[in-house]
């Protein structure tokens, strides 16, 4: 029991760590990324992604 | 033999670059959290890797989904990445210590109240360095499986994916004294970009995404981040909300 309390303690550690909205806007990046590759040849995926990223980035700065 | 020497500098190429990535990944997780888990998940990662080869040898492709673990290795890296990132940016602007003494002492309290210290081992460090590892060794297996597969003949890819490693290797032993120099700050700023650029380059490609100029899109987005981050950085400076405002009303 103590081992599975410490691996689960590990994994949230390591995805949330002290900033929920980071864990958050990974997973929207992968729901933008699955959704748009459907379209074969855009560059909309290579835009979005890291404009995700960015805006991941300024509301996990937010104070 | 004009064919062969194409195939292996393919191969040599190919792997170099996939092996240049793991390096950086075990450089960085070696310089800013510890070298021993950083250097144990390498070695985890080979081994695994070494297994799992073994076992599947050509049917690798077939079997591995390795679009999978790109999309589940590249989430983990980007949010790890972007966690030292803000952190990064929050010290650099001065919003956050640099160091937080007070903060590593108490967690280094709770630690040697639960555990002996010498027990104490880093499996964060370890998994980034393991994952890193075991993704980018299982793209280098990808290409010496591919160029073999299409030529009828392994020897040659498999002298150039060696060839790439000592290289690399070698690159990696050099580079790593000089690395322990730089500002401590410094390097997690780098490693907060680099991290978050292979995430994101690596969540594409387990999703499709065909990235323009393929591996070269990873310091492309590592330096769209490092513009980023240094805008944020000025912006959150104290005072330069105020500087801004009374910019605005004057």
């Amino acid at each position: 029991m103590k081992y599975i309390k410490a691996f689960i303690l590990f994994w949230y550690d390591f995805i949330v760590g002290d900033s929920m909205t980071l864990a958050i806007g990974v997973v929207v990046c992968l729901l933008v990324a699955a959704g748009l590759r459907r379209e074969t040849g855009s560059v909309a995926p290579e835009i979005a992604l890291p404009a995700i990223v960015v805006a991941t980035l300024v509301l996990s700065l937010r104070r | 033999m004009a064919a062969d020497v194409f195939q292996f500098l393919a191969a040599f190429l190919a792997s170099s670059v996939e092996m240049v990535e793991a390096l950086t990944i075990v450089l960085a997780v070696g310089v800013t959290r510890s070298w021993r888990p950083a250097f144990i998940g390498m070695g985890a990662g080979v081994i695994a890797l070494t297994l799992v080869v073994g076992a599947l040898g050509p049917s690798l492709v077939i079997y591995v989904p390795i679009d999978g673990l790109r999309v589940v290795i590249g989430a983990l890296l980007l949010v790890f990445g972007l966690q030292w990132l803000r952190k990064a940016v929050l010290r650099a602007s001065g919003l956050k210590a640099m160091h937080d003494e007070e903060q590593i002492y108490e967690a280094e309290v709770i630690a040697l109240r639960k555990h002996d210290v010498t027990e104490a081992f880093d499996w964060t460090a370890f998994t980034v360095a393991f994952k890193g590892v075991f993704l980018e060794g299982l793209e280098v297996a990808f290409i010496v499986l591919t160029f073999g597969t299409n030529d009828g003949r392994f020897d040659i890819p498999i002298a150039g994916a060696v060839s790439g490693l000592i290289l690399v290797v070698g690159v990696g032993i050099l580079i790593h004294q000089p690395l322990k120099r730089v500002p401590e700050n410094s390097i997690k700023f780098a490693v907060g970009l680099l991290l978050s650029a292979f995430g994101t380059f690596w969540v594409g490609e387990g999703v499709g995404v065909d990235w323009t100029g393929s591996d070269l899109a990873i310091p492309v987005l590592a330096i769209g981040y490092a513009v980023v981050a240094a805008v944020l950085v000025r912006l959150l400076r104290p005072g330069q909300t105020t500087a801004v405002e009374g910019a605005a009303a004057g």
